[in-house]
């Protein structure tokens, strides 16, 4: 059991250290939006997954197995809340009139250094 | 076990500083508001894991449920204010 969370935290830190070099080295906000909104929801998966096992795995009680329900109900909420911020995001953006990231501006993004 | 999810929080708030960087630096009001929500969204995890470290968890998921949700409402009622107020510029244009 222990092997089997130890494996599932390690994919999801995975999935996390993805998002988290996506959001530092995409070019652009909207390109950056796609691996804060899709790598980070399966990391947390992932994570909240083992750590749910976890809990159940250390004592097969009536109150461990409702700590890990809760656990689970948290990655279903952020399943529904993270790509709804992402959209709300991406709304913002697009009615205040952002253009989104051509290929010709990249000299521009190498020079700062993003 | 109590050690690899010690270990495993460390990595994590690392990660966090990683995300700091685009909360602090983006160029623009966004790219800041993805910052902020890739931390929180870190944090409800973080709390989970403290949660399981100090053996007190069905204490702490009530926490990161909350954070979870108030996470959610921060990132939408920002969205929506810059949306209604077009303050939003492109910082490196402007140079």
């Amino acid at each position: 059991m222990n092997i089997l969370v130890g494996l599932f935290l390690v994919i999801g830190f995975i999935f996390f250290t993805g998002g988290a070099v996506g959001i530092l080295r995409m070019p652009d906000f909207y390109t950056r939006l796609h691996p804060a909104g899709k790598l980070d929801t399966m990391g947390q998966l992932m994570t909240m997954g083992a750590m749910a096992l976890y809990v159940v795995g250390l004592d097969l009680s009536l109150a461990s197995v409702l700590t890990g329900l809760k656990i689970l109900m948290i990655s279903g909420l952020v399943f529904i809340t993270s790509p709804t911020a992402t959209h709300a995001i991406v709304d913002a953006g697009v009615r205040a009139g952002m253009e989104p990231w051509t290929k010709s501006e990249t000299e521009d993004f190498r020079d700062l250094g993003a | 076990m109590t050690p690899f999810f010690l270990y495993s929080g460390i990595y994590l708030c690392f990660l966090m500083v990683l995300t700091l960087y685009r909360a602090i630096f983006g160029p623009t009001v966004l790219d800041r508001m993805i910052g902020v929500n890739a931390i929180g969204s870190k944090t409800t995890v973080l709390l989970v894991l403290i949660g399981l470290i100090y053996q007190r968890v069905d204490m702490f998921v009530d926490i990161a449920l909350a954070y979870a949700c108030l996470n959610f409402i921060a990132v939408l009622a920002a969205a929506r204010y810059f949306q209604k107020r077009k303050g939003l510029y492109d910082e490196t244009r402007s140079r």
